[in-house]
């Protein structure tokens, strides 16, 4: 027997899509904002210190030395991509492919932002029925009922089971939570 | 046999009611994390790390542990049925784990991984129950600069065992240990690299990254390659099983080698991903007839199951007698320890007798009956499969958060979660590798504070790596491991060169 799961709804891509973005030059930014990071934390630590006090290493001493083997690789792998030629044609991520990574990031994002004003459960509640609504195109009815059993067990066992303290907002506050 | 009482002394501190009930329940969530797309042992553990705080710490660790033997059976589960690697170890067990299921015999191929993973932890956990209070008691004699050449050779392992780029493991490392020294420092007490924010002073929480690193960034790769998940259904009937254990006495050398195999790459750091592999292209390389191998052989499915999880299991040695984990689940539960005050390494033999023995009596059990839970619970979990991610994905999201909020009751690591989810994404397709950045950030300031206190002791001089005996065989056997590419290279040129200059 098959089980076929259909992830998310959207039509089958046969064709390999138009690349939002290549391997070569992704890899390139982030070794550069590695380098970059690596200037910052060098910078900073110079500035707590990194020299030999009295009584051993200052504090800087450590992220310091480190900092400068993170930049000195990042340089290595930034020489390595423009001279060696490595990641040739190779594409990071198509549109579609993009698109798709959107779908659950943009959600993730919001709900992160709804949680400070609604509390988790709330705003998990709108992410999961939202998500089954519009991206799954699964039945209204179905997303909510899973939604709403959802939101409620995670309250349960978090809240009543466990005493584990989550940000909560004005429904809870309502119930006095 | 000091071993063997301690032992049955940490079955005493297990058998009662609730703790078996733990184990259950840890089993059952572990399972269910391994079978779904996105979670798998590393992350679960991190966000159901939680559940636990409101326990003592012996039934934290057991619910814990529990939940990684689950998760390490339930990674089988989706590797033969759905031809996808739970984790990156059960790779090797898709090769002929996914061909038997084609032909039918999806039955059989779990019923061989779930017993073949049983026996390599078992003989793992044996390992462990009389060797690990051995090097404890020998790692009492270590000071700060032998525990620092520890944490050297650990690293340097890393880099020259790794099979990614170079450059990459070591910047994913420097990483980790710079994250790690984020905020107060603990020797002088001033703050470092926060640039004015407070929400920077607590540092960056290990297990928050973990969950962004391991949890969102699998979320997202799993959305780009728009899983359509197609397998085949199994129901687990007893005969089957009999008939399978029955045929298990004849694969004794494929399972006895894997086992070896694997409890050696598992105290080396990462060792459970090559384990695997080793031990199937031995299986293969052994055996009469190589080229029936991928096509549905199940000792195909013995022998790197067997080999994965007695490195998965033989990874914890490290992490309870030395406090340096083998793995990256082993790195997360030496971070759930530190959460509840537990300091491992050698002095917890010594002071927490209770909690260790029944820790390991805990991976005896949880392995027997995780054994027969997950046997009798297949069709359940590949049922879980069943329901379309777009339900699943929303959820799991929200366990991230929830798991990382709960750990300092901090919004900032929320968000601090999702950016370390972009980063996985990222490193994941750039191929950084993602281990050593977690045993990194959970070892940095250990790692830092040994150096700092041989330095202190030794007023500066590096010669005190090379001290006596003990200390400088650690610092040369890392350097060796530092450059052990460039040596076997140099070992491969010269080897070549002698039988061409003889001809």
């Amino acid at each position: 027997m098959e089980i076929k799961s259909t992830g998310v709804a959207e039509p089958e891509i046969s064709a390999p899509g138009k690349p939002a973005a290549r391997t070569r030059s992704v890899d390139l930014v982030v070794s550069l904002l590695i380098l970059a990071l690596a200037i910052l934390l060098a910078w900073d630590s110079d500035r707590t210190g990194n020299e030999w006090a009295p009584d051993g290493p200052e504090a800087g001493y450590f992220p310091f030395y480190l900092s400068l083997m993170m930049g000195a690789s990042a340089l290595y792998g930034i020489g390595r991509i423009l001279f060696a030629r490595v990641h040739e044609g190779e594409v990071f991520v198509t549109r579609e492919q993009l698109y798709r990574v959107m779908q659950v990031f943009v959600p993730a994002f919001l709900f992160c932002f709804a949680t400070q004003y609604l509390g988790i459960y709330v705003a998990s509640f709108i992410l999961t029925a939202g998500f089954m609504i519009w991206i799954g195109k699964i039945a209204a009815w179905k997303s909510v009922v899973t939604a709403l059993i959802f939101s409620f067990a995670m309250f349960y066992i978090f809240e009543i089971a466990f005493n584990v303290i989550m940000p909560k907002g004005p429904l809870e506050a309502l119930f006095g939570y | 046999m000091e071993a063997f009482d301690l032992l049955l002394h940490g079955f005493g501190v297990l058998l009662t009611f609730d703790k078996i009930l733990l184990m259950m329940i840890g089993l059952i969530l572990g399972v269910f994390v391994g079978v779904l797309p996105g979670l798998g042992g590393p992350n679960g553990v991190a966000i159901l790390l939680p559940l636990t705080f409101s326990m003592d710490p012996t039934s934290a660790i057991v619910m814990l542990s529990c939940i990684y033997w689950g998760a390490l059976f339930g990674g089988a589960i989706t590797s033969i049925l759905f031809n996808i690697p739970g984790e990156a170890w059960s790779v090797a067990t898709t090769f002929d784990g996914y061909p038997m299921a084609q032909q039918g015999k999806a039955a059989e191929a779990l019923t061989a991984a779930f017993t073949s993973s049983f026996f390599g932890s078992f003989v793992a956990v044996m390992l462990i129950t009389f060797l690990a209070p051995r090097v404890a008691d020998f790692a009492l004699r270590f000071g700060p600069p032998e525990f620092f050449a520890v944490y050297f050779l650990t690293f340097c392992s890393f880099v020259g065992l790794g099979r990614e780029e170079r450059h990459k493991i070591v910047i994913s490392m420097a990483l980790g240990l710079l994250l790690s020294a984020v905020g107060m420092d603990t020797v002088s007490g001033q703050l470092r690299m926060t640039f004015g924010f407070n929400d920077l002073l607590r540092g960056v929480n290990f297990l928050v990254a973990v969950i962004g690193l391991f949890g969102i960034s699998e979320i997202l790769l799993t959305m780009e390659e728009s899983l359509s998940l197609r397998g085949h259904a199994a129901a687990i009937n007893p005969r089957v099983v009999l008939q399978v254990w029955k045929s298990v006495p004849r694969y004794w050398a494929t399972l006895l080698r894997s086992s070896a195999i694997g409890c050696w790459l598992g105290i080396t750091p990462g060792g459970a991903i090559a384990a695997s592999f080793m031990g199937y292209n031995l299986a293969k390389r052994f055996d009469k007839n190589p080229d029936s191998f991928g096509k549905g052989r199940i000792e195909g499915v013995f022998a790197p199951e067997t080999a994965a999880h007695a490195a998965g299991t033989s990874a914890l040695l490290p992490m309870l007698a030395l406090g340096i984990p083998g793995s990256g689940t082993a790195a997360i539960l030496l971070g759930g320890l530190m959460v509840w005050g537990l300091n491992p390494g050698p002095l917890m033999f010594v002071e927490q007798k209770d909690f260790v023995w029944g820790l390991i009596a805990s991976m005896y059990l949880g392995n027997v009956v995780g054994l027969f839970l997950v046997l009798s619970t297949v069709p359940l979990f590949a049922a879980v499969l069943r329901v379309p991610f777009a339900a699943i994905a929303p959820m799991i999201v929200v366990s991230c958060a929830i798991g990382a909020y709960a750990i300092q009751n901090a919004m900032f690591d929320v968000w601090m979660m999702l950016f370390f989810g972009v980063v996985g994404y990222v490193f994941k397709k750039l191929s950084y590798p993602l281990a050593p950045l977690t045993l990194a950030l959970v070892l940095g300031n250990r790692a830092e504070d040994a150096f700092r206190l041989s330095m202190i002791g030794a007023e500066g001089d590096m010669r005190v790596f090379f001290s006596n005996g003990l200390v400088g065989t650690i610092t040369v056997l890392a350097l060796l491991m530092l450059f052990w590419p460039v040596i076997s290279s140099l070992i491969g040129k010269f080897s070549n060169k002698t039988p061409a200059t003889a001809a």
